[in-house]
């Protein structure tokens, strides 16, 4: 360990810092905190949310955001039809939405990078049934694939994780194939080659480390895409089942209360998503230029 | 000659074939050659003429479309071309490494050197990783890195070129192989950094008894670190023996030619003296002598291919020429 922090003192003076670009200007400042934001709402959800999310009284139902007439400051953001606080059940949709958005995106992550790597490192045949199964996986429409496989399998929490993931897992495939081909006629990987280690070592070692940073610049920006189809799966009823809180189905809700004027059932959540998705968009659009390997310099 | 060399081959050749198999490119004919054991082979020849393949061949890393289509390739008696592709990875690396043409590119930018020298060493032999690493410093400290205790801490763009192509060979001799094949190492260097490390691989080379291969156009570089040369041209070997017979006496018209190509100090304002035409298509090969067309003294007998002759102790060449010459002994193989 003392090794360690010599290397780092003799460094050659001059040599760019490690996260130097974290403090560039053009940080997406905006984005990460509403992200940031968000995640913490998600994770102390039981210490913020005032009420219960799936229990209402049926007493209070449509009151409105306590601001407006008849709005309490019980309900800072009022009511729904069966009379559940709107603020704590955004607050626990929060979770949900994190909570699938980021696991459905690492495992189409895992899927994809798996078979990307071993698409592009193999070859032959391998790649050719790998890429032609993306092909057709890429044919089918998205929505409605989920959908279909939805409608199989069942609502759950669990079961919109596996589903997202099946079928986003494609776009990863795609990247990294190409990512790999050409990392794959680099000296290093050659050398290690000549050095006597097995392929599935080299993938391990050398192939696996110097795609992850583009897997992760994929994953940023898949987070808004399966974000936004988790709330359209649950929007449409075969995504997370009532009466858990999250915000799609929050959507689907309130809907029939936009056209006698309780706004606040559809807009609210429908703010949270498009805030949360459009923060990932930027999120990731920054780090594609920030850690685009041909811009990388290592 | 003694009764087992470390390397042998033996009429090897090696062949591209195109996707339909109605074009096939030659890139390594009939190649028979012996390395002892501590000895240095410098393997030259212009650009295409099989030195890569070759030595490619030897490591059995041939790409997909390439067949070794004859010969035997023995190396510590036991025949490579026979071993499973399992058993081959346990002598790459271990029993025969491999520098290649750029070490520059050849280290890993996101990991440590420390990882990627010990790398081989934990492969090959299943050491620990804290044991392979003060291997690893050693190794470093033998191929002359100051403070190489910091420096396996440190990542490829922290070193400069020569540097890293020291580390290269530290990774090429860190599972003391018998044979270091090393392909035009220096190319990327600039004059003082390779002359430093020729002398670390001729030092290295004396402090583990490693057979060296040595594949370079630099006859310079082979004069000063070889003890047999080889000529190849066309994917045969035209001509081989002691470096300094060779340089003495060259037998090989083509042989002549590269040796008067070599620039010199003491000539003045004189015309390199160049080898007129092309190298043939090695898919196309003329009938005869591949550098008959180019040859300034070929013959009518040229038209014939020439058998490897023996023109003295040790030495070959594939020419009508040494046919005249001192008492040939007919026979392809040897």
């Amino acid at each position: 360990m003392t090794m360690r922090s010599e290397a780092v003192s003799s460094e050659p003076v001059g040599a760019p810092p490690r996260f130097d670009f974290i403090r560039l200007e053009d940080f997406p400042l905006a984005p990460v905190l509403i992200l940031v934001g968000f995640a913490l709402v998600a994770v102390f959800a039981n210490m913020l949310a005032p009420h219960d999310p799936e229990v209402g009284k049926l007493a209070a139902r449509f009151r409105p955001p306590s601001w407006q007439a008849g709005g309490t400051t019980g309900y800072l953001l009022g009511t729904d039809h069966l009379g559940r606080d709107v603020l704590s059940r955004l607050i626990f949709g929060a979770r949900v939405s994190i909570v699938v958005g980021f696991t459905a995106v690492i495992v189409a992550g895992a899927i994809g990078t798996a078979l990307g790597i071993l698409s592009g490192y193999l070859g032959g045949w391998v790649d050719q049934v790998i890429m032609r199964i993306t092909d057709t996986w890429l044919a089918l429409p998205a929505l409605t694939f989920a959908i279909f496989l939805a409608a199989i399998v069942g609502p759950s929490e669990m079961n919109i994780v596996i589903i997202l993931g099946a079928v986003y897992w494609t776009r990863y495939a795609r990247v990294i194939r190409g990512e790999v081909l050409s990392l794959k006629e680099r000296d290093f990987v050659r050398l290690a080659i000549v050095a006597g280690l097995s392929k599935w070592k080299i993938m391990a070692r050398h192939i696996l480390p110097n795609v992850i940073n583009t897997a992760i610049v994929l994953g940023t920006l898949m987070l808004g895409v399966v974000i936004v189809t988790e709330a359209a799966l649950s929007f449409l009823g075969v995504g997370v089942p009532p009466p858990k809180p999250a915000w799609g189905l929050m959507l689907a809700d309130g809907k029939r209360g936009l056209m006698v004027g309780y706004w606040w059932l559809t807009v609210l959540p429908g703010t949270c998503i498009m805030l949360m998705v459009l923060s990932a968009n930027l999120l990731g659009d920054w780090l594609r230029v920030k850690l685009d390997p041909q811009l990388r310099q290592l | 000659m003694s009764p087992r060399a470390l390397l042998e081959l033996d009429n090897l050749s090696t062949h591209y074939v195109s996707a339909r198999g109605s074009r096939v490119v030659r890139a390594v004919e009939e190649v028979s050659l012996r390395v002892e054991a501590g000895e240095t082979l410098g393997i030259v020849g212009e650009s295409g003429s099989g030195k890569t393949t070759l030595a490619l061949t030897i490591l059995r890393l041939l790409p997909l479309a390439a067949r070794v289509t004859s010969g035997r390739l023995l190396f510590e008696g036991e025949d490579l071309l026979t071993k499973s592709d399992a058993e081959m990875r346990r002598v790459r690396g271990k029993r025969i490494a491999m520098i290649l043409q750029d070490p520059m590119a050849s280290l890993n930018p996101l990991f440590t050197i420390g990882d990627q020298v010990a790398e081989p060493i934990r492969v090959h032999e299943g050491t620990a990783r804290s044991a392979a690493w003060s291997r690893a410093g050693e190794l470093l400290k033998a191929v002359r890195i100051p403070s190489p205790q910091t420096r396996l801490y440190q990542h490829p763009h922290e070193m400069s070129g020569g540097m890293r192509q020291r580390i290269v060979g530290a990774i090429g001799i860190s599972c003391g192989p018998k044979l270091l094949i090393a392909d035009e190492p220096t190319t990327s260097l600039d004059l003082t950094i390779q002359a430093q490390y020729l002398n670390l691989l001729r030092e290295l080379q004396r402090a583990h008894g490693l057979a060296l291969i040595f594949i370079t156009h630099n006859l310079g570089i082979v004069a000063k670190m070889c003890d047999q040369l080889a000529v190849m041209y066309a994917g045969r070997v035209v001509e081989s023996g002691p470096v300094k017979e060779v340089f003495r006496a060259p037998v090989h018209p083509y042989t002549r030619a590269l040796l008067s190509s070599i620039p010199r100090m003491t000539d003045r304002c004189q015309r390199l003296a160049a080898i007129d035409g092309q190298p043939p298509d090695l898919a196309a090969l003329p009938a005869g002598c591949a550098f008959a067309p180019r040859c300034p003294s070929a013959f009518d007998r040229c038209r014939e291919a020439p058998p490897m002759f023996r023109p003295g102790d040790g030495r070959m060449a594939r020419c009508w020429l040494a046919a005249a010459g001192a008492g040939a002994g007919k026979g392809g193989a040897i």
